[in-house]
């Protein structure tokens, strides 16, 4: 990786004073960059930075207003992917462009542009895995694997047409630390072999362990260019996200308060087809402390939150309690009257009606506990007057309390809804992936939240596939696997390979394993 | 019951039959690739007055089929443009292009009601076609084998060829698809524009082969049958060929029972068989399969615009 730096080999990519406007926003402003061959280079920013608009740039998804690009030196025009590919750059998208009925192999097939004999491309393909060592069974369904191994055909998908360059979209986002590590050791082996690597990411921690330069983007510019290695992490982050880090501010004396929500025993089956059913999970949660629940995702997080929030019943009321109430066969608009609020993952569409106003969104849950609807009967101006709240008070951007919720970013969305929820000061929050694709300051702004909800003596229970968010968050965690929930534990005493094993299903195993 | 009953009842079953196949496996196609088309009974009707009104005037059924299809195809371009460039409601618009082929055909059928043409020839020699047993096998028109091999066709190139594995992957996911560079537009255009081709040709079955002479609504609603066989279906070929044929053999039946009298059934019970035995059938093989959600292509039915 760390080649001679000679002079006369020409940068693989070179982009020169790019910009980029849509209506009302410029989204690149005057963007250079290089990367050279063999090079890991890491683009840095927060969500809303212009990285995602840059790199479809330089996948010929979009155009460019102004600007030029260089490849090998020979100025190039990228009209679209498939030129693209022609050059030589190879995408892995951050949602990956996967057909969840088809095969691997098929899905591999459609990456391609060229039409390869079925037996030829499998032959290939099986070459790729062994040459990286990567564990992928091709005639397998899409639907039917982990996430690390749906990003693994877009890697061999990328790898089939021998890359000169390959573009990763925050690629470890829904990783284990164990596929992380190995993703990097994949990376690694390929930017040896030549390929330039361009890394996009906002984990600071990723960058400095796999790549030699980083360029930072704030707000559509270029605000620093420099090498993750020697630079420090907090410098790092001031720079992408312009101002001093706001740290997490935790009341302390957590978790010695009453129980205030207790799962006993509940099992449910999984929704076909691909339901994870729940075996027998039991926890509690008290007065004042912040449980994590950590897990790969389609462990049965999605069948804990439903049976919590009432969307599932439990098969006896005693298998949830709420404040010593048996609830467990509540129904979902019962349960929030009591005061258990949950958040879903999915913002548009389960949290929230995405063709809904903010203000009918904020009625649909805040009902039951607050007077918006007497007698059945919607009160518009104590509608408007609670979402107003809630969008002042959560600093939610938008237009006003009669934007659709589809208009608002995912970030705003998510704070708006936890914002709905928290301002009916429920006994016991249950929420799923709180910051997921929500950008840094916006993911502080929530956790901080979460942290004084749970400082006002409620119960908050986080769902999470973020590591590093529910060691910050969580007084005590425990980890869901194939439906089973572990034991609790103090964060305090937890590290996080113990944990990381844990996710991967290796319960209590003595050694890391690497396969 | 005597063989040459039994002839003339699968004679019968298959000329029944064919419209609903062609206009089906039309429709499965377009709806592979993502569109929900529900003007298919505008559309046929479209193919069966532009066909009849050609073999009225040219006095050839060949040019008549052929206008048909275009007579199809120009339907369903209709509703392409409004429902994928302009990106309208696929329901909405496929429901105005039913009412609009309804419209339409009564219009330029209006000079035709009653008229009579030369009915579709079989393929075969009369000493096949004619043949008290083979003609079974031989006794068709070239709809019937065209339907057939379209079905073993279609089949084929959804599960083994690229383009195919292309226009099952824009109606799994629109948005994948354009990313990685398909054409989803166009690919969904050509999808709708066969779909619409082989609805004329269904709908031209009924002026030219079942019935040579023009009606009013001559398709009876069998548009909708077709789209209902898609979804029972599953979305596979073979089985609509099943589904079709299943439906053209109690409708066939109903037809005997009326014709031989019988009177413990109310006829309104037995005009119902068709639909519900093709509904039973479809249902209970749709059972015992837990991926039943998967079976329909993810993307069916929503707008998508590059973006």
């Amino acid at each position: 990786m760390n080649q001679p730096r000679e002079q006369e080999v020409p940068p693989r990519l070179a982009l020169a004073h790019i910009s980029k406007s849509f209506p009302g926003v410029k989204a690149n402003d005057d963007i250079s960059l290089s990367v050279r061959p063999g090079e890991i280079h890491a683009l840095l920013g927060e969500n809303g930075a212009g990285k995602s608009t840059l790199v479809k740039i330089i996948y010929g998804v979009q155009q460019a207003d102004e600007g030029s690009i260089h490849w090998n030196g020979e100025p190039a025009a990228i009209p679209s992917p498939k030129a693209a590919r022609k050059l030589g750059i190879g995408m892995v998208f951050q949602h990956f462009s996967l057909f969840d009925a088809m095969t691997v192999i098929e899905n591999i097939a459609l990456g391609l542009d060229e039409a390869v004999d079925r037996e030829e491309l499998k032959r290939r393909v099986a070459a790729i895995l062994q040459s990286y060592s990567l564990p992928l069974d091709p005639e397998r369904e899409v639907h039917t694997l982990s996430v690390g191994e749906r990003q693994r055909i877009e890697i061999v998908r990328c790898l089939l047409q021998k890359p000169k360059l390959l573009i990763m979209d925050e690629p470890t986002s829904v990783l284990t630390p164990q596929e992380v590590e190995r993703l990097f050791e994949t990376l690694r082996q390929i930017a040896a072999e030549g390929c330039s690597i361009l890394y996009i990411s906002h984990k600071l921690h990723e960058i400095k362990a796999l790549c030699d330069s980083a360029t930072i983007l704030r707000g559509g510019r270029v605000v620093a260019t420099c090498d993750p290695k020697v630079e420090t992490t907090k410098r790092m982050a001031e720079l992408m996200i312009g101002a001093e880090l706001r740290k997490i501010e935790h009341g302390k004396a957590a978790g010695g308060g009453a129980v205030r929500l207790e799962v006993k025993g509940l099992s449910l089956p999984g929704e076909p087809p691909f339901g994870t059913a729940l075996d027998n999970v039991s926890f509690e949660a008290r007065a004042g402390e912040i449980l994590g629940i950590a897990g790969v995702a389609g462990n049965g997080q999605a069948e804990l939150l439903t049976a919590l929030s009432g969307e599932q019943l439990a098969a006896a009321p005693e298998a949830i309690r709420l404040d010593c109430k048996a609830i467990g066969l509540e129904g979902a608009g019962a349960r929030r009257a009591l005061g258990l609020a949950c958040v879903p993952e999915e913002r548009n569409g389960h949290a929230a009606v995405p063709d809904f106003s903010l203000a009918d969104n904020g009625v649909l849950t805040a009902r039951h506990r607050l007077p918006l609807a007497p007698h059945g009967f919607i009160s518009r101006g104590a509608v408007r007057r609670f979402a107003d709240g809630v969008i002042k008070l959560f600093d939610v951007r938008t237009t006003g309390n009669a934007a659709l919720a589809r208009s608002l970013s995912g970030g705003n969305l998510q704070k708006f809804i936890m914002g709905r929820e928290i301002g009916q000061q429920p006994a016991v929050l249950v929420v799923s992936q709180p910051t997921w694709g929500v950008d840094a300051g916006a993911a502080a702004a929530i956790r901080q939240e979460l942290v004084d909800l749970a400082a006002k003596g409620s119960a908050v229970v986080v769902i999470s596939q973020d590591l590093d968010e529910l060691l910050e968050l969580a007084d005590r965690l425990c980890v869901i696997n194939e439906g089973r929930l572990s034991a609790p534990r103090p964060v305090a005493s937890l590290g996080i390979d113990e944990i990381g094993l844990m996710m991967g299903g290796i319960h209590g195993a003595e050694e890391p394993v690497h396969a | 019951m005597t063989t040459a009953m039994l002839v003339s009842i699968l004679m019968t079953l298959i000329a029944a039959s064919t419209p609903l196949l062609l206009a089906s496996l039309g429709e499965l196609v377009a709806e592979k690739a993502g569109v929900l088309n529900l003007g298919v009974e505008g559309m046929m009707l479209c193919g069966a007055v532009a066909g009849f009104a050609v073999a009225f005037s040219t006095g050839s059924t060949g040019f008549g089929l052929v206008a048909a299809a275009f007579a199809g195809v120009a339907a369903a371009m209709i509703f392409a443009v409004l429902a994928l460039s302009l990106m309208a409601n696929q329901v909405a618009t496929g429901l105005a292009l039913t009412i609009f082929g309804i419209g339409t055909s009564s219009l330029i059928g209006a000079g035709f009601v009653g008229r009579t043409v030369t009915r579709l020839q079989p393929v075969f020699p009369a000493a096949l076609s004619e043949h008290p047993l083979l003609r079974v096998i031989f006794g068709h028109d070239i709809l019937v084998y065209l339907s057939l091999a379209l079905v073993a066709a279609v089949s084929f190139f959804l599960r083994r060829t690229r383009p195919g594995l292309i226009l099952r992957a824009v109606g799994e996911n629109d948005a994948s698809a354009h990313a990685i560079g398909y054409p989803v537009i166009a690919i969904r255009y050509a999808a709708v524009a066969f779909g619409g081709a082989l609805a004329g040709l269904g709908g031209a079955y009924f002026s030219l082969a079942l019935t040579p002479m023009w009606a009013d609504r001559l398709t009876a609603g069998r548009g909708w049958i077709a789209l209902a066989l898609v979804v029972f279906s599953a979305w596979k070929p073979g089985r609509l060929l099943l589904g079709a044929y299943l439906f053209g053999a109690v409708m066939t039946l109903e037809l005997q029972a009326k014709a031989a009298g019988v009177s413990w059934l109310a006829p309104e019970v037995l005009a119902m068989a068709p639909y519900l035995a093709t509904i039973a059938v479809l249902t209970m093989m749709s059972l015992g399969r837990r991926t039943g959600r998967l079976d329909a292509p993810a993307c069916l039915g929503k707008p998508f615009s590059a973006t």
